[in-house]
């Protein structure tokens, strides 16, 4: 069984259901008595080790999150940004990020980038998947090899892949043209930025597919695959009736998993283009970025509406990931 | 990247385990030889980082570029000798502050969490697994905003902090799972030893959670070490910067010297690389372990 599956589980049970035997609830147990307290200062000792993260959890997660609201909901300038006395203006940032004219373009690339992004590398990652379920010589050095893309820090493969695209001297146009199609500007027009970004994006999400689904093949039953044979299954057909079938839970944990990191995604698009030329590939996290860090006029209101539309969107893909995950785990 | 650790890990565990009993068919070179070649396809963009790096300034724009580093250069990795290294050396310290700072809140979480029994763990555990999807520019502007009227930003124990929160949810889960694993005669025994259970904790859990806290070790560390929106958010201005802020000032500033740039990313790869190679094996002492337990 994978981690995820693990935690899932453990955070499907809480521990607090478990109650320790010394104290079943419904059973009269006097205030006072030996028991009760030993409880009670098992759960103290249990707080006490959990109190300095909860303390981390509340002063770095919490305030950030809570300092983004307030972002959002007041008029900041960078004046009052110091000061901390803008007014508030409630859902006005939000109203004008809706009637923002690149509000419709980062919401549609967005769209195209995370379900594009997620398509391919899904589908790659479970040809490898079912590829590398054949144990061939070599297979698990291959196996490891291909998770290299995915280990890498993001400006090292987005600073690659920049100068890969590069319209001059990339080695991606210098193939094109050997087989007579010419070049492309991969990074620098409109029409190609988006899909320049997204090919280097699924190139980094393959081996994340793979390793998920790969996981998930080595849960099914090889008999059944040997009694399809008896029965004069071919490849196509063992995949088709088996093998996808059986994958449909993982492949929805991993799809949706994929969901909420590809919105995540920002190194990869800012270093490549800057979501540029002319916001072609502006996706809300870059957005989010360009509007807070980058201009000299720091717009942090709007910055922060458009942080917060992006987190609504990740909670709701998230949320749908746990459910599934749990409802995985139960079986 | 931050957050995929997790399934992957497991997977690698599962695929070591099932290695050892599978049965190999008798003739596979082809297939043998399809998986090289799918590799080198997978891997061509790193081999070309490696090859630009190597290659000389005055042959970077011709074409077609070469396609194999003959007559290599090293004039780009005495550039990251010469300029990169103060660069460097801030990552490895962001790196292994962000490790203490993780290590120290997360190790004891996850042991309350796994042998505990804390009201309200359940509902806790919730909370690391949602935290894990926030998505990083939304963590950067608050604490861009507080860091601001802290007067922090710019400082390398801000940057550490910031660059913890990727890797603690990941290392209290990873440890709440791994440490459920460790026996409970174990801990009664030690109880009835008359240890308390803190006593316990140093000196029978995190023994025997080596593995567990190596590979969290190693992922918060290479998180903190590839960090790009953090270190330009909170430490664009800063006079102590991190590699990956090296890189991409490289970029924008010098266009023309791509093996320089290439030559920094390759060194910048390097604990991408080791972390492949050590890991592994302390996964698969992770399997034995498991396989002995089960």
């Amino acid at each position: 069984m994978t981690i995820t599956q693990k935690t899932g589980a453990s955070s499907a049970h809480p521990a607090g259901e478990a109650t320790p035997p010394v104290a079943s609830p419904g059973f009269p147990v006097d205030e006072n008595s030996p028991q009760r307290r030993k409880v009670r200062s098992s759960q103290w000792v249990a707080w006490a080790f959990l109190a300095p993260v909860v303390i981390y959890l509340a002063l770095f997660y919490v305030v950030p999150l809570y300092k983004n609201i307030d972002l959002s909901i007041r008029d900041y300038t960078v004046r009052s940004f110091v000061q901390g006395n803008a007014p508030f203006t409630g859902l006005d940032n939000y109203v004008k990020v809706f009637n923002d004219p690149t509000f419709w373009p980062a919401i549609f690339h967005t769209g195209f980038f995370v379900l594009v992004s997620i398509l391919f590398q899904f589908t790659i990652g479970m040809a490898l998947a079912v590829f590398f379920y054949n144990k061939f010589r070599l297979s698990g050095t291959l196996r490891a090899l291909f998770l290299v893309p995915w280990l890498l820090p993001l400006i090292v493969s987005a600073s690659t892949w920049s100068w890969m695209l590069n319209s001059d001297s990339g080695i991606v146009n210098s193939v094109l043209q050997a087989f007579g199609i010419g070049s492309i500007n991969w990074l620098t027009s409109p029409g190609w930025a988006l899909i320049s970004v997204t090919i280097a994006n699924i190139w980094i999400g393959i081996p994340f597919n793979l390793v998920i689904l790969y996981s998930g093949l080595q849960n099914i039953s090889a008999d059944l695959y040997e009694a399809a044979s008896l029965d004069g299954a071919n490849a196509w057909q063992k995949f088709w009736r088996i093998t996808f079938p059986l994958l449909r839970p993982v492949s929805a944990i991993t799809i949706l998993l994929g969901l909420v990191y590809t919105l995540k995604v920002f190194d990869i698009i800012w270093i490549m283009t800057k979501g540029g030329p002319a916001n072609s590939s502006t996706t809300l996290s870059t957005w989010s970025y360009q509007l807070g860090f980058g201009s000299t006029l720091p717009r942090f209101g709007p910055a922060a509406a458009v942080g917060n539309i992006l987190i609504i969107v990740a909670l709701i893909f998230g949320l749908l990931y746990i459910l599934m995950q749990r409802r995985e785990a139960r079986r | 990247m931050t957050t995929f650790a997790t399934p992957s890990r497991a997977a690698l565990t599962a695929a070591g385990a099932s290695a050892s009993k599978a049965r190999r068919p008798r003739k596979t070179w082809y297939i043998t030889l399809i998986g090289v070649v799918l590799t080198a396809v997978m891997l061509f963009p790193i081999y070309w980082m490696i090859n630009v790096s190597l290659t000389k300034t005055t042959d970077m724009r011709k074409s077609p570029p070469n396609w194999f580093p003959i007559d290599p250069t090293f004039s780009g990795y005495q550039a990251v000798v010469s300029q990169q290294l103060p660069y460097l050396a801030t990552s490895l310290i962001v790196g292994l502050g962000t490790v203490i700072v993780t290590l120290v809140l997360s190790a004891p979480a996850g042991y309350a969490l796994a042998k505990l029994r804390p009201r309200g763990g359940g509902a806790l555990s919730f909370v690391f697994l949602i935290s894990q999807m926030i998505p990083g520019i939304i963590m950067a502007m608050g604490f861009y905003a507080i860091y601001l009227n802290l007067g922090i930003l710019n400082s390398l124990p801000g940057l550490i902090i910031a660059d913890s929160t990727i890797a603690v949810p990941f290392g209290v889960l990873l440890f709440t799972a791994f440490m459920s694993a460790i026996p409970d005669e174990l801990m009664s025994a030690a109880k009835i030893d008359g240890a308390s259970s803190w006593r316990t904790f140093v000196s029978i859990v995190l023994p025997i959670s080596r593995n567990s806290i190596v590979t969290v070790s190693l992922f918060a560390f290479l998180w903190a070490w590839s960090d790009f929106i953090f270190a330009s958010t909170l430490d664009g201005g800063g006079k102590i910067q991190p590699i990956t802020l090296g890189i991409y000032k490289y970029i924008g500033n010098n266009n023309q010297e791509w093996n320089s740039i290439m030559a920094t990313a390759v060194v910048a790869s390097i604990p991408a690389a080791v972390l492949l190679i050590v890991a592994q094996r302390y996964v698969a002492a992770g399997v034995t372990a498991g396989a002995v337990k089960d």
